[in-house]
């Protein structure tokens, strides 16, 4: 069994390169006067001059400095910049709703592919039936996924997509003559949904949690009438639990005549096993980068398609990539009829589509079934593993996510949620989410994913054991938490957050 | 692992999935592919996009509009496709993360002085994005929801702008071109949210700042700049000349055509309007020990804390092209930006010669441009292109969406980069003289 085949370090980055203590000088104080690394093409196109080309009034006054520096500085200056920075390539990232799988490097090479990547957008359509057809397949894979009847794939991510819904239920509404003010989510909900009701123009209701976890259905009723638009919710939610009522939740949303709206930010536990369409929902949108495999890069770039059922089909933004009556092959644009309009300057982040569709096609109907199970095996294997150390505030098998609280360790010890999450980078893992869901006291909030081994998992539920046992351990002995300190080993120790909020210094050019 | 938890099949981990519900049978997918066989699909379909190149292997690019193809080097793929910073997370955690965060500090500082603003963010969506939310922090600081946009921001901004005003209830209204450049003279009242202008505008031409201004005092409202970042290399910075956003693309920093995403949406803005600013700001401190560090900051401004109080959704950005942009303006530098800037011009100027040389065609408008002009062509310009695909060039844009029932219809948007050489354009000049008299 795994237990006896431990091997202690699996999965750690601790023996990655990240090179501690030193800070490394921003790329402006590497800059020499004269220094180049730039080279360009020989044009032969006369060289005249600025006041030539175009007239002074426009011109600058002085020259735009950026930076002066060789090529070979600036590669050492950004490889050390990698190397004091942790990725899902160098081990794992168990951060809770962020979904940080690793990610097949053909989905890379696809997107450099100079026959995709090379293509301007303002190409006329019938030069592009590559790119149209990977759009139409992957458009029809995601509905095949989520159970609905169209997608639209401009949204560039998930938050985009949230809005772009709202707007479709706005549109809905409104063909019908029906001025609905509402919006209900729940208070487990993600910090976007509220934000993205508001600039739909709607107002929030929040309704609370039973205590199960589960949307509290009394409180729903309650909050349900005529000037309802609908219901935003997470399924699994945020606490990493399937609402087992949600059969009952569409019918009572449905019954006031609202729409019911999928944050499908938390879809890779239900691949091949539920669809948002058979729970009853009208709208989802779907987070590419985090499902379907691409690397998040810092922060971004993402993709959030927004798929709907038949009702709302005419209103979906456009143009639209649609197969065309000329061949099983042929490809055109379409203009929905009611259509909301264009959320994307052009079709969405398309090479972000261009993964996803790499990612489906590589995994097939069986294979993102075998990432649901994996992803829910190992989040619940995990929780397990850790029972009796930390709390478990809402005490029932969960999906891919598991929401622990250091509620009680915290009253024993005085460590906080915080302190756990800093000190487990010492042990080569990133920190879980923290903080959140906003209902849990002290949260930690652990996705695994699929993709870890399980000498990973067990090695990442060893050392959030280790924590908690060393935070008793120097409770007991009277001595100052380590965890409270941490982390000394890593590029920089805990950083004054107050301190850059207080003295904004944002560019190079606001220190003094 | 399942004995572990009591359990016989993967099947009972979803136990708490309702049976009526469940998708009997499996997803209704191909059967999923090797590597190898993936690949071959994926070249198989490659060939059916026309990609950007050179004369002999793709098309000769003229196209722009907020697209452009600039010179991207060895070293700012090989930086920017580092899995450190391509597989790395939100840098929710700076102890392990100084290297993006570092790499967007930079970033901001390049996008500062470029714009000539002292804030910028860390990266949204795109430009239209960018737009967008330079115009929903004008109304809020304003508390007037009257928006003034020029015809000259790129009509497919100006369609995002427009759906997302439908929750927002903005009012917008387009003030048309005259000769290419915006006719501000013809807009009324007293009082607005913003002002919206491309500085250089859509179809190319360089509008006066100092009379957007001049607008945006007479109504009391911001002054919004779309910029195109390219030109900051000749052109004066708009934040120097009384913008107070500017905003715009930046994929010219280092980032492929990508037919069209994912883009980088740069925005910055006075520092008046920072607890404005919408998406991260990375800002300096120390850690514990003294040393130097990077974190997001002034997060209460966010949707994860504000929540339905925040004047912006957004959470995930562009953070890859933002570093991007930074290794590729590290490489260009001082003089680099300058010789992109100057190379684009001397080529849409050279090119400008050559066309006004050919009999049946014209200059659409005689404003002052910098890298791109429009020219009316005894055809459709629609038609032009199509037949100039066949001959080896994306010939430009046509001037269709945004442009109905004007003087610009139908015209034709070249756009010139560093990379377009004298004998391509001497060569598209003669096809393009070939395709309008067939």
């Amino acid at each position: 069994m795994i237990e006896q085949n431990l091997r202690p370090g699996a999965g750690r980055a601790a023996s990655a390169p990240l090179l501690g203590n030193a800070s490394e000088p921003t790329l402006f104080e590497f800059s020499s006067p004269g220094r180049r690394a730039y080279s360009l093409r020989t044009t032969e196109i006369p060289k005249l001059t600025a006041e030539e080309l175009i007239p002074a009034e426009y011109l600058r006054a002085e020259v735009l400095e950026l930076t002066e520096v060789s090529e070979r500085d600036l590669v050492g200056h950004f490889t050390r910049l990698a190397h004091r920075q942790y990725c899902v390539d160098l081990g794992a990232y168990p951060l809770g709703s962020c979904t940080m799988k690793y990610n097949p490097k053909l989905c890379d090479e696809a997107a450099a592919l100079r026959s995709f990547a090379g293509v301007h957008p303002s190409t006329p359509v019938h030069a592009v039936q590559g790119w149209m057809e990977i759009l139409v397949e992957l458009e029809e894979a995601l509905c095949k996924i989520t159970g609905m009847a169209a997608a639209t794939l401009q949204p560039a991510a998930g938050a985009a997509g949230e809005l772009t819904g709202l707007l479709l239920m706005r549109a809905y509404h409104e063909a019908r003559g029906d001025h609905r003010t509402r919006i209900i989510i729940p208070d487990s909900a993600h910090g976007t949904n509220p934000a993205s009701v508001t600039l739909g123009g709607y107002e929030v209701t929040t309704v609370g949690s039973d205590d199960r976890g589960f949307v509290n259905v009394a409180q729903l009723k309650d909050a349900l009438g005529l000037d309802v638009a609908g219901i935003m919710l997470t399924n699994p939610n945020t606490l990493g639990l399937f609402e087992e009522d949600i059969t009952e939740i569409a019918k009572l949303v449905h019954e006031v005549g609202g729409l019911l709206y999928y944050d499908g930010a938390n879809l890779n536990p239900i691949l091949g096993v539920v669809r948002p369409g058979d729970m009853g929902f009208d709208i989802v949108h779907m987070n590419l980068h985090k499902t379907f495999a691409t690397p998040h890069g810092g922060g971004g770039p993402g993709a959030g398609p927004v798929a709907v059922s038949q009702r709302l089909v005419d209103y979906l933004p456009g143009p639209r990539p649609v197969r065309s009556n000329g061949g099983p092959s042929e490809f055109t644009l379409e203009q929905p009829q009611h259509s909301i309009g264009r959320v994307h300057s052009y079709y969405g982040n398309s090479l972000v589509l261009l993964r996803a569709w790499t990612y489906i096609r590589l995994n097939g109907a069986e294979g993102l079934r075998r990432v649901a199970d994996m992803a829910v095996l190992n989040a619940n294997w995990l929780r397990e593993r850790l029972r009796g150390i930390y709390d478990f505030p809402y005490d029932r098998p969960v999906m891919h996510e598991c929401v622990i609280s250091v509620s009680s360790l915290k009253k024993t010890t005085g460590m906080r949620a915080l302190d756990v999450a800093k000190r487990l980078l010492e042990y080569g893992f990133h920190s879980p989410t923290v903080y959140f869901p906003l209902i849990v006291d002290e949260a930690l909030m652990i996705e695994p994913t699929e993709t870890e081994s399980p000498e990973t998992i067990a090695a990442l539920a060893d050392a959030l054991i280790d924590i908690a046992i060393e935070a008793e351990r120097e409770q007991a002995e009277g001595m100052e938490l380590t965890s409270a300190r941490a982390p000394k080993s890593t590029p920089v120790q805990r950083v004054d957050e107050a301190r850059a909020a207080r003295q904004l210094v944002s560019t190079f050019d606001a220190r003094r | 692992m399942l004995g572990f938890l009591g359990l016989e099949s993967t099947d009972e981990l979803f136990r708490a999935v309702p049976a009526a519900i469940r998708l009997a049978g499996g997803l209704d997918l191909e059967p999923g592919l090797s590597e190898a066989d993936v690949s071959v699909e994926l070249a198989t379909m490659g060939r059916r996009n026309l990609a950007t190149g050179i004369a002999g292997s793709g098309l000769v690019c003229f196209a722009g509009g907020g697209a452009y193809d600039h010179e991207v080097p060895a070293v700012t793929r090989a930086l920017a496709g580092r899995s450190e910073f391509v597989t790395a997370y939100t840098p929710y955690q700076p102890e392990v993360a100084q290297g993006v965060l570092e790499a967007l500090f930079e970033y901001q500082t390049f996008i500062s002085r470029i714009t000539g603003l002292p804030i910028s963010n860390s990266s949204l969506y795109d430009g239209s994005a960018a737009l967008v939310e330079a115009v929903n922090l004008s109304v809020a600081e304003t508390h007037s929801s009257r928006v003034i946009v020029s015809a000259g921001i790129h009509p497919h901004w100006r369609r995002v702008l427009a759906t997302f005003a439908k929750g927002t209830g903005h009012e917008i209204e387009v003030v048309k071109l005259v000769d290419g450049l915006t006719d501000w003279d013809s807009v009324p009242g007293d009082q607005g949210g913003c002002v919206v202008v491309g500085f250089p505008n859509y179809v190319g031409a360089i509008e006066s700042l100092s009379k957007a201004r001049s607008l945006a005092d007479r109504l009391g409202a911001l002054l919004v700049v779309c910029q195109d970042p390219v030109s900051a290399g000749l052109l004066q910075s708009p934040g120097l000349h009384g913008a107070d956003v500017v905003v715009g693309e930046a994929q010219a920093f280092g980032t492929a055509l990508s037919f069209g995403g994912p883009y980088l949406g740069f925005f910055a803005c006075a520092d008046r309007l920072v607890r404005r600013l919408p998406g991260r700001l990375v800002g300096e401190t120390v850690d514990l020990g003294g040393t130097r560090s990077y974190v997001t900051t002034l997060r209460a401004r966010e949707q994860d804390i504000r929540r339905e109080k925040a004047s912006s959704n957004v959470c995930t950005n562009e953070t890859l092209m933002a570093v991007t942009a930074a290794i590729q303006l590290g490489w260009l530098g001082t003089a680099g930006i300058r010789e992109i800037a100057i190379g684009g011009a001397r080529a849409a100027n050279y090119a400008r010669k050559c066309f006004s040389q050919v009999s049946q065609i014209s200059l659409a408008t005689t404003a002052p441009m910098f890298r791109e002009f429009a020219l009316r062509l005894p055809i459709p310009a629609s038609v032009a292109i199509d037949r100039l695909l066949e001959e080896g060039y994306l010939a430009g844009i046509a001037l269709n969406e945004g442009y109905e029932g004007t003087d610009l219809e139908e015209t034709l948007l070249l756009a010139f980069t560093e990379r377009r050489t004298k004998e391509e354009i001497d060569h598209f000049v003669t096809a393009v003289r070939k395709v309008v008299s067939r």
